[in-house]
C-alpha cells in the first residue's frame, strides 16, 4: 500500500517564559493508506502535540510532514485549507469540541460550507447521510449539542470529521471521556467506518487496551520522542524498550492470567523543558548504562518474523 | 465474616431534590479489608462515599433511610461536632482531582499539619515533625524541604501523595478513596496504588476504593461491589467476581472491555442507556437493557441475596 | 458542567423576571421607556416653552413637578429628558460594546504580539479615570449631547475589551475552535461564526450593566456643562441648573435627580438579573 503520511524528524518547541519546552523532539514515522497507527504514551509525552502539529494547528519548529508526498509544512494558508479536506480530526472532549451555540446540522455541514462543496439541497442530503452513517436519529440536525449524551456527541464529531471524505482521520483520545459501555460503541463505529471508507487513522490514546484493539501498529512515546514503534501484536507480546515494558506492566487487568510482573518506575517524568541528556528515559530505566546518559539512541529498524519491521530507540539492542 | 464489621452500610436510601439516587444500598467492610465499589458514571458510587462521610450537600441531597454504622456509631445520627471528630481522624478520604482538593494558597506542610493540630491537639512544631514523617511515608523525597511548597508546584502524582498524607495524618481505620487514580497516568497509577496497598498493610487500615476501572479493583481489592443505577447489583470476592460474574450487567460490562476481546474484533455493547431515576419500573433496573431478561425481571425487583457472592438477579449466569 | 443553554426568548424573559427586584426594575424601566416614547403626547406643555407657569412655582395639579427658573414645566422637561438620556445611554453603550467587543476578540484571537501590545494599550487607557478621559475627549470634540455620548462610549471601550479578551481566551482554548481550524475555516469565519455567538451572552450582560453608569456619566458631563446644552431638556443639565435654587425650590433638583436615580436603578436591577440568567455557570437552575 502507498505511504499516506510520512513524518520526518518533526520537532515542535514552545517558548514558555524563559525556557524552551520540547514538546516534540525529532519524531519520525510513516502511515500507509488505510492503516491505523496507535500512538500511546503518558501525559506530557507529546502525543497530542503530535496530532496538532500534523494537522498544522500548531506550527512545527523543524522537520517535515509529507502527505501523499507533499511537504505540508511548506504550504501557504490557501493550499493548506485545500489539504485539510483530506485530513480530519476527532478530539477527546465531546463537550468542548462542538460549538454549543450551533445546531448539529450546522456543525456537520460547516466543512462543506468552508470548502464550498455542493448547494443547500445536496449539503442537507449529505448531512442526513452522515448522521445515519454514525447512527444518530435523523431529527438530530435541528438540535443543539447539549441535548445529547457524551457518546452521541462523539458521533456528531465523527460525522463532522467524515463529511469531507478524508483519507486520514486523526483521533485524539476519542473515547477517553466516555464510560466503558459507551466506549465500545464508539470503538466499533470507528472500526466499521475505517473499513467502509478505507480510512487511515492516527489513533492517540493513553489507554493501552483501547490502542491494542484498534491499531495495526503502535508507536510508544516518551518525553517528545518515539521510543518504539512496531506491529501491535509484537509490542504487546515482546515489548523491547524498557519504557514500553514498564508501561505495559502497569496496566491493571481483570483477567488474572494477563497480568505481568509489575515494573514500578521510580520518580516522575522529567520536565520537557529540561529533558535529560542522552536517552530521555535513562533517569528511570532499570537497564541504564553509562552510554545512555550521553548518547541519544536513534530508532533502529529491525526486521522481525513475518517480514514486519520493529523500530526501537534503545542502546540495549 | 468473623470480625465485627468496621463499616456497615444498611439499606441506605439517598435522594437528591426528592429523586432517589441510592436505593437500598447495603455492604460491610471488615477491619483491614479492601472493598471496591465499581460502576459507570451516575451509578451512585460517589454519592455513597459522600453519604458515608455525611459530606453530601443537604439540600439537595438527603439520606432518606437506612443506617451507616462506623465502628458501632450510627453516622446518620451524628451532629456536626460528632462528625468532625470522625472525619479526617478515624475516616480519611481522598478524591479524584488532587489539584482542586488542595487549597492553592496554603503550603502542603500547613495542609497536612492542619488535621494533626485539629484532631490530635499537636503544637505547631510537633505537627511539623509529624508532617515530615508523613511525607516520607507517602514517598515524597527530602520531605523536610518539601513542606514549604505549594500544590501548583507539584505534579499530579505528587499532589495525590500529599492528599494521601493528609488523609492518613491521624492514622484512620478507614480510607475512602474516590477515583484516586483516574486523573493519573498508568505508571503513576501503579505507583499510587502500590503506595496505598503498602500503607494499608502497615497501618492495618480498611479501604473503600471507588472507581470505574474494573482492572484496578480486580488487582487491588479483596471484595468488589458492582453498582448500577443507584443499587448494588452484585458483590463477591474479587477473584471470583471477575472469573465468574453472575449478574448480567457485570457480565455485559466485562465483555465490552477491549481487553476482554481479540484485537480488531467487534466489541459487544450494552444496548440502550441507563433509565432516568423516575423512569424505573417495578422490576430489575437493568432488565430493559438485558439480553437474558425473563418476564419476572420486569415485574418484580430481585433482592440482593447470597453469601459470600451476593446477587440481585432473577436469571443469573 | 458548563453547558451554555440556549433559551428561547420567551423563556428568557420569564426567567429574567424571576425575582421581585427584577420585576420592580422592569416595571420602572418600562414606564420610563414608554414615557420617553410618548413624551410629545404625554407632556402637558412644550418642554422648552418659557413662562407657561410662574418662575420656580411649587408642584401643583397643573404643574405636577413644579416649574423652573424660566417658568418651564419640569414634568414635561423630564419626560423629554428621558428620551435624550435613554437614547444617549444606549448610544454610549453601543459604542463601547461594539468597539470593545471587536477589539477584545481580535487581540485575544490573534494572540502573541498583537495581544501583548493591545493589552498594554488597554491598561494605559484603563489607568485614566473614565470620566477624566471623557472630559478630555469632549475637550477635543467640543460640547454637546452627541459628543458626550461618544466620549463616554470611547472611555468605556477598554474595560469591555479587557473582559471580552479574557472571555475569548478561554473560548480559543476550547476544542471547537481547533475543530473549526481543522476543517479549514478562515479566521474571519471563526471570529464571526464561532467566537461571537459564544460571547454574546457576556456582551448583553456587560451592556445591561453598563447602561446605568452610561446614563449617569453622560448626565454628569451635562451637569458639568460639557454635554447637552441649554435649552435642551436633559436630566444632568436640569440638575445643574436647579442646584442654585435647592434651598427655596428643591423640586427643580429633586425630580431630575429622582428620574436619574430610578433610571439607573431599574437598569441595574434588570441587568443584574440578566447576568445571573445568562451566566452559563448558573447551571440552568434558578437561584
Amino acid at each position: 500500500m502507498t505511504v499516506l503520511l510520512e513524518v520526518a524528524d518533526l520537532a515542535t518547541h514552545y517558548a514558555a517564559k524563559d525556557v524552551t519546552v520540547r514538546a516534540l523532539d525529532g519524531v519520525s514515522f510513516t502511515l500507509r493508506e488505510g492503516e491505523v497507527l496507535g500512538v500511546v504514551g503518558e501525559s506530557g509525552c507529546g502525543k497530542s502535540t503530535l496530532a496538532r502539529t500534523v494537522l498544522r494547528l500548531v506550527e512545527p519548529t523543524g522537520g517535515a510532514i509529507r502527505f501523499l508526498g507533499e511537504d505540508i509544512t511548506r504550504l501557504d494558508r490557501r493550499a493548506m485549507v485545500r489539504r485539510r479536506r483530506q485530513m480530519q480530526v476527532v478530539f477527546q472532549d465531546p463537550f468542548g469540541s462542538l460549538n454549543p451555540r450551533h445546531r448539529v446540522g450546522e456543525i456537520v455541514v460547516e466543512p462543506l460550507e468552508v470548502h464550498g462543496i455542493g448547494d443547500r439541497v445536496s449539503r442537507a442530503a449529505r448531512v442526513a447521510e452522515l448522521l445515519a452513517l454514525v447512527g444518530l436519529p435523523a431529527d438530530s440536525a435541528g438540535r443543539y449539542p447539549h441535548e445529547f449524551s457524551g457518546g452521541q456527541r462523539q458521533r456528531i464529531a465523527i460525522a463532522r470529521a467524515l463529511v469531507l471524505e478524508p483519507k486520514l482521520l486523526i483521533a485524539d483520545e476519542p473515547v477517553s471521556a466516555l464510560d466503558v459501555s459507551i466506549q465500545s460503541q464508539i470503538i466499533n463505529l470507528l472500526a466499521e467506518l475505517r473499513v467502509r471508507l478505507g480510512l487511515a487513522m492516527m489513533f492517540i490514546s493513553h489507554d493501552l487496551s483501547v490502542i491494542r484493539h484498534v491499531s495495526d501498529r503502535i508507536a510508544v512515546m516518551y518525553l517528545g520522542r518515539i521510543v518504539e514503534i512496531a506491529p501491535t501484536a509484537d509490542i504487546f507480546e515482546r515489548p523491547a524498550h524498557p519504557y514500553t515494558q514498564a508501561l505495559l506492566s502497569a496496566v491493571p487487568h481483570t483477567d488474572a492470567t494477563r497480568r505481568r510482573e509489575r515494573i514500578l518506575l521510580s520518580g516522575e517524568m522529567p520536565d520537557p523543558a529540561k529533558p535529560p541528556g542522552g536517552c530521555a528515559f535513562h533517569t528511570r530505566c532499570r537497564h541504564a548504562m553509562p552510554r545512555c546518559s550521553v548518547e541519544r539512541p536513534l530508532l533502529v529498524p529491525r526486521t522481525i518474523e513475518g517480514g514486519a519491521v520493529r523500530e526501537t530507540a534503545c542502546h540495549l539492542y | 465474616m468473623a470480625d465485627a464489621p468496621l463499616l456497615s452500610v444498611e439499606h441506605l436510601d439517598v435522594t437528591m431534590r426528592g429523586i432517589p439516587v441510592l436505593e437500598d444500598v447495603s455492604f460491610q467492610i471488615a477491619p483491614g479489608e479492601t472493598l471496591g465499589l465499581v460502576g459507570e458514571s451516575g451509578c451512585g458510587k460517589s454519592v455513597t462515599a459522600l453519604s458515608i462521610m455525611r459530606l453530601l450537600p443537604n439540600p439537595p441531597g438527603k439520606i432518606a433511610g437506612g443506617r451507616i454504622l462506623f465502628d458501632g456509631i450510627d453516622m446518620t445520627a451524628l451532629d456536626a461536632a460528632g462528625l468532625r471528630a470522625i472525619r479526617g481522624d478515624r475516616i480519611g478520604m481522598i478524591f479524584q482531582e488532587p489539584m482542586t482538593s488542595l487549597n492553592p494558597v496554603y503550603t502542603i506542610g500547613d495542609q497536612i499539619g492542619e488535621s494533626l493540630i485539629v484532631h490530635r491537639g499537636m503544637s505547631g512544631s510537633a505537627a511539623k515533625a509529624e508532617t515530615a514523617k508523613l511525607l516520607d511515608l507517602v514517598g515524597i523525597p527530602s520531605a523536610r524541604n518539601q513542606l514549604g511548597r505549594y500544590p501548583h508546584e507539584m505534579s499530579g502524582g505528587q499532589r495525590q501523595r500529599v492528599m494521601i498524607a493528609i488523609a492518613l495524618a491521624c492514622r484512620p481505620k478507614l480510607l475512602i478513596a474516590d477515583e484516586p487514580t483516574t486523573a493519573l497516568d498508568v505508571t503513576v497509577q501503579a505507583q499510587i496504588l502500590d503506595l496505598i496497598g503498602r500503607l494499608r498493610v502497615e497501618l492495618g487500615m480498611a479501604v473503600l476504593l471507588i472507581t470505574h476501572d474494573l482492572g484496578v479493583v480486580a488487582e487491588f481489592c479483596d471484595r468488589v461491589a458492582v453498582m448500577y443505577a443507584g443499587r448494588i447489583v452484585e458483590e463477591a470476592p474479587a477473584a471470583e467476581l471477575f472469573r465468574r460474574p453472575r449478574h448480567r450487567y457485570t457480565e455485559a460490562l466485562l465483555h465490552t472491555m477491549p481487553a476482554a476481546n481479540p484485537p480488531g474484533r467487534k466489541l459487544p455493547s450494552i444496548s440502550g442507556t441507563v433509565p432516568a431515576p423516575l423512569d424505573r419500573g417495578d422490576g430489575c433496573i437493568f432488565a430493559p437493557r438485558c439480553g437474558f431478561a425473563v418476564p419476572r425481571c420486569t415485574a418484580e425487583l430481585p433482592p440482593l441475596e447470597g453469601a459470600p457472592h451476593r446477587l440481585r438477579c432473577w436469571n443469573p449466569a | 458542567m458548563t453547558t451554555t443553554a440556549i433559551l428561547p426568548p420567551r423563556r428568557l424573559i420569564a426567567r429574567t423576571l424571576g425575582t421581585p427586584g427584577a420585576v420592580a426594575g422592569s416595571v420602572i424601566l418600562a414606564i420610563l421607556v414608554l414615557g420617553a416614547i410618548f413624551a410629545p403626547w404625554l407632556s402637558p406643555f412644550d418642554p422648552n416653552a418659557t413662562r407657561v407657569c410662574p418662575r420656580l412655582a411649587a408642584p401643583s395639579l397643573q404643574n405636577l413637578f413644579g416649574c423652573d427658573l424660566f417658568g418651564r414645566d419640569i414634568f414635561s422637561r423630564i419626560l423629554h429628558g428621558a428620551r435624550l438620556s435613554l437614547a444617549v445611554g444606549l448610544l454610549t453603550v453601543a459604542i463601547s460594546l461594539i468597539a470593545g467587543t471587536f477589539l477584545g476578540m481580535v487581540i485575544a484571537f490573534l494572540g502573541g504580539r498583537a495581544d501583548r501590545i493591545g493589552v498594554r494599550l488597554l491598561d494605559v487607557m484603563l489607568g485614566f479615570p473614565a470620566i477624566v478621559l471623557a472630559i478630555l475627549i469632549v475637550a477635543v470634540l467640543g460640547v454637546g449631547a452627541f459628543n458626550a455620548a461618544l466620549a463616554v462610549g470611547i472611555s468605556g471601550i477598554p474595560r469591555i475589551a479587557r473582559v471580552i479578551r479574557s472571555a475569548t481566551l478561554t473560548l480559543v482554548g476550547r476544542e471547537f475552535v481547533d475543530s473549526a481550524r481543522a476543517v479549514g475555516a478562515s479566521q474571519t469565519r471563526i471570529l464571526r461564526r464561532h467566537l461571537l455567538p459564544n460571547l454574546l451572552p457576556i456582551v448583553i450582560v456587560l451592556g445591561s450593566l453598563d447602561l446605568g453608569s452610561a446614563i449617569l456619566s453622560t448626565a454628569t458631563l451635562s451637569f458639568l456643562g460639557l454635554g447637552a446644552q441649554p435649552p435642551t431638556a436633559e436630566w444632568g443639565a436640569m440638575l445643574s441648573a436647579g442646584r442654585e435654587f435647592m434651598r427655596y425650590a428643591p423640586w427643580t433638583m429633586i425630580f431630575p435627580g429622582l428620574a436619574l436615580f430610578l433610571a439607573v436603578m431599574s437598569v441595574n436591577l434588570v441587568g443584574d438579573r440578566l447576568s445571573h440568567v445568562l451566566d452559563p455557570r448558573a447551571s440552568g437552575s434558578d437561584g
